[in-house]
């Protein structure tokens, strides 16, 4: 045994970790980085992730297309595809509950917690990565809905603001998603339990079909849904249209949802995960 | 002040109290093993330690800094590698250390340097370019230690750090272990091998139920169960009584035949060489024909036995 007490030869400064703003952000973009380097080098699933909401575009356009008709649309197109991205996003958030669970069963969380890092930076990392990952998507399937026929009614401008739109309530859903890969830490089960919820609440909305259609219980549901919301704000923005108050309204649910859900994925995170 | 000083702690998850009571002392610059079958509480030790986990009660300090109150401090000093190789499988070996070295916000140039010296140290040069799902168990454990040890961290956890590895990689490992030690890190190893901690560690603290039941080197654990044995077979059953007249100046204790033999005998005796000769001489001067004579350290799993009741890879008890 060599009880030597000679200084400890140490490539940092062990008495001041890096703490504050500047370091966190920092950790944050290492971490993001991270994960968008894996995505080009898993190609599968980044293909399979893009066929998805291809699909869906393609065989709601062509199997109910004929069969729906929305009053106030001249095409079925115009009405669906919006609803269908916002559809696309939101499920896309489910990629960062399954991103965490792998990670802790990987070990990657306990190591990265036991790292001198602000421990928030791991999941904005994470987070902002996913938000890259959904927007790539994203514009892949916004090739694929004009090529069936979809225009942008109103200006470039409300496009965009549409599209913004959509990517903040995919972020907000990420942090959902964060909190349920953290709660759950199984990659099988996080794979479920981050994608199955989405369907009533996609579903049961004004994405694919008039919510006066439905049934009465089910209408007063779908009408309250933020997805709903999201949905007329962003149709009404590709079409040109006012989004009246529920633009303001969908900005609302999804600052909500990110500042919940990031303050309680955040602060699981640092607790001790078992 | 010592590396790592733990005392008292507890933790209970629901109705099991994974730690329960435990102290902890490891010197600057030793290896020590933890040694305990599953379940005795070794990575809830080695997780309170390395701050991923908030005790219930007691108090722990690494290189004098309190676990609890200064998490991120204790950070800086650490490194750890959990039981899983906790590697990017995507990224190559580099770019895995050069992950964490930025981690540490290291300059530009000591992230690429940092990360080229431990590729060359733990033999990862030809792999260094490749993805890691590629590596085998036991690279995959050497670059998962090397990401551990970025910033130069003055205390080392390795939790069960061969397990799941073929023997050729475990004496790898063992040996970059017994380098690391040389060279004054301390190292806190946990194991369920006897035979690892017997080779690996300047002293051993042996865990069950979440506390201590023994610490000391392994010659002294071996020691406290009575030392080694001596074991003499002879050629007629006639000449037993003189040989284990001739064996009792050499013995701490009584020499008895073993069970249904007439010929063979034991006896405890003190540690260390120059008894099988003695015996030998004792035993032909006596007029006992001897065929056989051997000594007989106890073994790690022989300490856990005598200490606990139970054998330590099994949980099974074993009859009174």
């Amino acid at each position: 045994m060599t009880a030597t007490e000679t200084p400890i030869d140490t490539l940092i400064d062990v008495d001041a970790p890096p703490s504050g703003i500047g370091p966190a952000l920092a950790d944050a973009w290492t971490e993001a980085r991270r994960h968008l380097m894996v995505i080009p080098r898993n190609p599968e699933l980044l293909v399979f992730s893009t066929i998805q909401p291809v699909m869906f575009v393609l065989l709601f356009n062509y199997v109910f297309g004929g069969s729906i008709q929305i009053p106030g649309f001249d095409s079925y197109e115009q009405y669906l595809m919006p609803g269908i991205f916002a559809q696309t996003v939101v499920f896309g958030s489910s990629f960062t509950a399954v991103g965490i669970a792998e990670d802790l069963s990987r070990g990657l969380i306990d190591r990265l917690r036991s790292l001198p890092i602000a421990q928030s930076s791991v999941l904005v990392g994470r987070t902002l990565s996913d938000l890259v990952r959904n927007a790539f998507t994203f514009v892949v399937m916004l090739a694929v809905a004009f090529l069936v026929g979809f225009r942008f009614g109103g200006s470039l401008l409300g496009a965009l603001g549409a599209t913004a739109l959509l990517l903040f309530f995919s972020y907000s859903f990420s942090w959902i998603q964060a909190f349920i890969g953290l709660s759950i830490g199984s990659v099988e089960a996080a794979q479920s339990a981050g994608f199955i919820w989405m369907f009533p609440l996609t579903f049961v909305s004004s994405a694919f079909i008039s919510t006066d259609t439905l049934p009465g219980w089910l209408q007063a549901f779908a009408d309250v849904n933020p997805f709903t919301v999201l949905t007329n704000a962003a149709r009404a923005l590709y079409n040109g249209n006012d989004p009246g108050n529920e633009l303001w309204l969908a900005i609302a649910w999804a600052t909500g949802i990110t500042v919940v859900f990031s303050t309680l994925a955040i602060r699981k995170f640092a607790r001790a995960t078992g | 002040m010592h590396a790592i000083e733990a005392h008292g702690l507890t933790k209970t998850f629901g109705e099991t109290r994974a730690l329960d009571g435990l102290d902890l002392v490891v010197p600057r610059g030793s290896i020590v093993g933890v040694l305990g079958p599953n379940g005795a509480g070794k990575t809830t030790a080695v997780r309170v330690l390395t701050t991923l986990l908030r005790p219930d009660g007691g108090t722990a300090h690494v290189d004098g800094i309190d676990v609890v109150a200064d998490p991120r401090r204790v950070r800086t000093r650490i490194g750890l590698t959990g039981q899983y190789a906790a590697v990017e499988e995507r990224l190559t070996g580099r770019e895995n250390l050069e992950l964490v070295a930025r981690y540490f916000h290291l300059p530009p140039d000591r992230i690429r340097g940092r990360a080229a010296e431990l590729l060359e140290r733990f033999d990862l040069v030809e792999a260094a370019d490749r993805q890691a799902n590629g590596y085998s168990g036991g690279m995959r454990r050497r670059l998962d230690i090397a990401m551990s040890l970025i910033a130069k961290p003055s205390v080392l956890f390795l939790d069960e750090p061969t397990t799941g590895l073929d023997p050729r990689s475990r004496l790898g490992m063992w040996d970059v272990i017994e380098e690391l030690g040389n060279e004054g890190t301390t190292v806190l190893l946990t194991t369920q091998y006897l035979e690892e901690a017997d080779a690996l560690a300047d002293s051993i603290t042996v865990i069950d139920r979440g506390t201590k039941i023994a610490e000391g080197t392994a010659d002294e654990l071996k020691d406290q169960i009575g030392g080694d044995r001596i074991r003499v077979s002879i050629a007629d059953p006639a000449n037993a009584e003189r040989a284990k007249a001739a064996l009792a100046p050499l013995a701490t204790g009584p020499v008895e035949l073993d069970a249904g033999s007439t010929t063979t005998m034991s006896a405890p005796i003190r540690a260390g060489g120059g008894v099988v000769p003695q015996a030998i001489r004792a035993l032909d001067d006596a007029g006992a024909d001897v065929l056989d004579v051997e000594v007989r350290r106890p073994t790690l799993d022989d300490v856990f036995l005598t200490l606990t009741g139970r054998r330590a890879d099994t949980d099974t008890e074993v009859g009174a």
